[in-house]
């Protein structure tokens, strides 16, 4: 039998390629799952038509067409025309970027948010830690939509304050999920090696307790993503959201509500956009979960 | 010579691995067993917890088992209806698990537990008889005070205690095989020597079959009357319990000469070099 | 330490919890109200209030005095049950609450019993075939229901079922001849209803409800079945669950009294936030189907940017949420020995 322990003639390298067969590996598993293929495909949809919209757009979202006025679909307008003669079709794809900056704001600024918290107070423990978890159960007992909805209300609507509002409730799960693995680490031997050798906390906290959180965090920033598009979507819908004549999906669902029994493409078109890449959020995290979550590895 | 209790024939069971592709755990076991208490002794993957359960019919269902033979006191388990091999379990073929903590319902009594063993055996027994037998049954496995610890959860039993009353509900209905799968492995040694005599008194009184599946080496030679070892899915070994020290078979004597004793040399104990062709040897 | 005294002990401090949380809520709804806002006596009396009704309100908020001090008497107010005046409706907001209230809650509790009844037995199947076809029908039904936007599914389910098909009542807790004579004294519009004998409103209210009762019982069950088949797996996979087969038990003890007997442990937290999630949801389904709720009180308060009125529907909504929670914690502690030896509440 060979034996494995030749060290390596050079271990970056070595390094190198032994994360990129851990990613094949991990790639092959996740194209097995058809599902979690489509996911995939409808998410990258967005990023690709929130990018190319100008020129996936037939008509200018903005300009009404008087005449057009709550045209049904057909040949000229695709999805229909709402009730200002605009282009539905092409104010959803104009919407997407709306979408994708909403979702984007927000995972951007609640998970690392989070992530600090926890780490920072499973790491030191104490009284930082007793106040920071207080903090996080506070926030994780609150009703999550209506807290935005004021917080929207008061500040003003806009796209910005709605991500805002969203922010200040989205930020717990990560901060529990952080702490959670901060306390197991913070003891283990390779830590207090580290700290022996001088780390700093912060060193610690950043390399090695962060990392460890990553697959945790990145099963649940995707189901987030589909949550994020579903609350902004409600806020929109109230009218908290981007405003007119911004083409947000939620908001054109609200304007499209007086027709829904007549002209019923107004409403329901942006919805099922919503549908779509929520579902897509939803089953990309499905399938990275069953991947990352060593407890449900099912030989099937 | 009696028929033997319970016979098997090329045993295979195979799972799939994360690139899909069968793996086979145990390949081509076959031994038979009577009124005797047979030791299967191997490390971890070897094999030998799923031979047990093999027989029990509680393997997983993503694992694929095919089997030339498989009969217990006659009875062709191999055919026979999920329905049939239900009701052997319990009644005629138990199996000890390792760990109480795990093994027994968190949130049901231990009476309760214990009940529903009897209670399966016999759906129309009154409650009071039922509760009735299942203190006699905690007090044939040495516990004081039965009829309290009927009132006790799970995680208010010592490792010891736990062991005992998994032991009590799976020989209540007096079954005639029994399997037991590392049953001291997770208790401290001053226990294990009480669990173990419990097991013997029990299996000599009432004459049941036992398969005693250990990586404990020592253990199962003191204990039992027959060895069989097991390696990589095969069985490399099988001898009386008394002619261990007469191994023939490398990996058997390897893992003897691996066991420290009190008066043996003070060199260093040797290291155990597995054999590539451990692996492909048919026995 | 003798087990009485760490029992209470153990109450002490999960009472502070909850009293911790409750001051929380307060902070924020305080902070949404008082410090965001330039001007949060505008905020309350809206642009076109005479200059008599602002002094009065600023006055009230005692805007000049230290913030620490504002939030001690807001946190005063509230516990003499003080939300502030509404000053769209022109009553104490609580009073407004309070009357809306049992229509949301009607609505929930049908809503969650559904989910319930369906999303459990769901849950346990989809666990138990594991990767077989049912379980891939019901995560199916399940992931369409949290992926789809609440108030978009009412508004397509009533252009089916009401508009197009005809099957159901439209908008409207009851049909306008019936507003006004429905009777009501627990504000449950089929308890009142029934106890008064009005047959033909009880059926009425009936038709009205079974849409949105029905939408909203769907958001439940795809929760709550998801729930219940991820805590079923982790049970299903232990090996208390292969002694059970050891014995010789049938497949549906084995699967209802052993490993749902104690799923339904946490899945009490799942439920728990289920209930909270479906009165938070009211917001966006009750304008839907003009349902006379807290949801729809909120709603048209934030039109008339009445922000008393927002804040107090967050706050009581909020209380309900820490309620439900104790709740929650209370049936663990009864349901699971284990809890119990610990010395917790």
């Amino acid at each position: 039998m060979t034996l494995l322990n030749t060290p390596a003639a050079d271990p970056k390298a070595a390094l190198r390629a032994a994360r990129w067969k851990e990613f094949r590996n991990f790639a092959r598993r996740f194209f097995r799952n058809p599902l979690g293929v489509v996911g995939l495909f409808i998410v990258v949809l967005l990023v690709v038509v929130a990018a190319f919209a100008p020129w996936l757009a037939t008509h200018d979202p903005y300009l009404p067409t008087l005449s057009a006025r709550l045209a049904p679909p057909s040949a000229e307008w695709w999805f229909g025309a709402d009730e200002l003669g605009r282009d539905i079709y092409s104010r959803l794809v104009h919407g997407s970027r709306l979408t994708l900056l909403i979702v984007g704001l927000v995972i951007v600024t609640s998970a690392p948010l989070g992530l600090i918290i926890g780490a920072v107070a499973g790491t030191r423990g104490g009284w930082l830690d007793a106040v920071f978890m207080r903090i996080t159960d506070v926030f994780l007992a609150i009703p999550k939509l209506l807290l935005a909805l004021a917080f929207v209300a008061a500040l003003g609507p806009g796209i910005v304050n709605a991500a805002l509002a969203i922010t200040l409730t989205a930020w717990p799960p990560y901060a529990r999920l952080a702490r959670a693995e901060a306390l197991v680490v913070r003891n283990s031997d390779y830590v207090n090696a580290v700290r022996l050798a001088g780390a700093s906390e912060f060193r610690i906290i950043v390399f090695h307790v962060i990392p460890m959180c990553l697959s945790s965090v990145i099963v649940r920033m995707t189901f987030d993503m589909a949550g994020i598009i579903l609350t902004a979507a409600g806020l929109g819908f109230i009218g908290l959201g981007a405003q007119p004549p911004l083409p947000e999906w939620g908001a054109m669902i609200s304007t499209g509500r007086k027709f829904i029994f007549d002209q019923w493409w107004v409403a329901t078109v942006p919805g099922i956009a919503i549908f779509t890449v929520s579902l897509g959020f939803n089953l990309l995290g499905d399938a990275l979960r069953d991947l990352l979550d060593p407890h449900l590895r099912q030989r099937k | 010579m009696t028929a033997p209790l319970a016979e098997i024939e090329n045993l295979r069971v195979a799972f799939r691995n994360d690139e899909g592709q069968w793996h086979d755990a145990v390949r081509g076991v076959s031994f038979s067993l009577g009124r005797e208490k047979l030791g299967i002794v191997g490390e971890s993957g070897s094999g030998k917890s799923l031979t047990g359960r093999s027989l029990l019919g509680v393997l997983p269902s993503y694992a694929r088992v095919s089997v030339d033979k498989l009969s217990f006191d006659g009875i062709d388990l191999k055919t026979a209806s999920p329905k049939l091999r239900r009701s052997l379990r319990g009644g005629r073929m138990g199996m000890i698990l390792q760990d109480p903590k795990y093994s027994l319902n968190p949130v049901m009594s231990v009476g309760k537990q214990i009940v529903e063993a009897i209670r399966i055996g016999d759906r129309k027994l009154a409650a009071a008889e039922a509760h009735r037998k299942a203190v006699a049954a905690l007090d044939a496995v040495h516990i004081r005070e039965p009829e309290r610890v009927m009132g006790l959860y799970p995680h208010e039993l010592s490792g010891g205690m736990g062991q005992r009353v998994m032991i009590a509900m799976m020989v209540v209905r007096e079954p005639d095989l029994l399997i037991a799968d590392e049953p001291t492995s997770a208790l401290d040694v001053t226990v294990r020597t009480q669990v173990m005599s419990l097991m013997d008194e029990l299996v000599t009184r009432r004459g049941m079959g036992l398969i005693f599946i250990s990586h404990d080496l020592n253990l199962v030679a003191k204990f039992c009357d027959r060895v069989i070892v097991m390696y990589a899915g095969r069985i490399v070994e099988t001898l009386d319990a008394k002619n261990l020290r007469a191994a023939q078979h490398p990996y058997t004597q390897g893992l003897l000469a691996c066991l420290p004793s009190i008066d043996g040399s003070l060199e260093p104990l040797p290291v155990l070099n597995r054999d590539a062709s451990w692996l492909e040897a048919a026995r | 330490m003798t087990r009485p005294l760490r029992l209470l002990l153990g109450l002490a401090s999960w009472l502070l919890t909850v009293a911790i949380t409750l001051v929380g809520l307060a902070a924020l709804t305080f902070f949404i109200g008082r410090v965001l806002p330039i001007d949060p006596v505008l905020a309350i009396v809206g642009e076109k209030a005479l200059p008599e009704v602002y002094d009065r309100v600023y006055l009230e908020l005692g805007l000049d005095k230290p913030i620490w001090q504002q939030f001690v008497e807001y946190l005063a107010k509230l516990l003499r049950g003080d939300f502030g005046i509404s000053y769209s409706t022109n009553r104490p907001v609580l009073t407004d609450l309070l009357s809306f209230f049992p229509a949301t809650l009607e609505l929930a509790t049908i809503g969650l019993v559904i989910g319930v009844a369906l999303g459990v037995p769901m849950g346990v199947a989809s666990a138990y075939w594991h990767e077989k076809w049912p379980d891939h029908v019901i995560r199916i039904v399940g992931l369409i229901g949290y992926s789809v936007p609440i108030f978009w599914l009412g508004l397509v389910g009533l252009f089916v079922f009401y508009y197009k098909l005809g099957w159901v009542s439209g908008p409207g807790q009851v049909d306008v001849f019936f507003t006004g004579i429905a009777p009501r004294v627990t504000g449950f519009i089929l308890v009142d209803t029934a106890l008064a004998g009005e047959w033909e409103i009880f059926w009425n209210a009936v038709s009205h409800m079974i849409l949105p009762a029905l939408l909203i019982g769907y958001f439940s069950l795809a929760y709550i079945s998801r729930m219940t088949r991820s805590v079923m797996l982790d049970q299903l996979s232990r090996e208390y669950v292969l002694t059970a087969r050891l014995k010789g038990a049938s497949e549906f003890t084995v699967v209802v009294r052993h490993a749902l007997g104690n799923a339904m442990i946490p899945l009490i937290t799942v439920i728990a936030l289920s209930y909270g999630g479906l009165l938070e949801g009211s917001v966006l389904v009750e304008t839907i189907f003009a349902w006379p709720g807290i949801g729809n009180y909120i709603y048209s308060s934030l039109f008339s940017a009445d922000m008393n009125a927002v804040l107090g529907g967050t706050l009581l909504v909020g209380i309900v949420f820490v309620l439900l929670n104790m709740l929650s914690d209370v049936l663990y502690a009864a349901l699971d020995p284990r809890s119990r030896s610990l010395g917790n509440k």
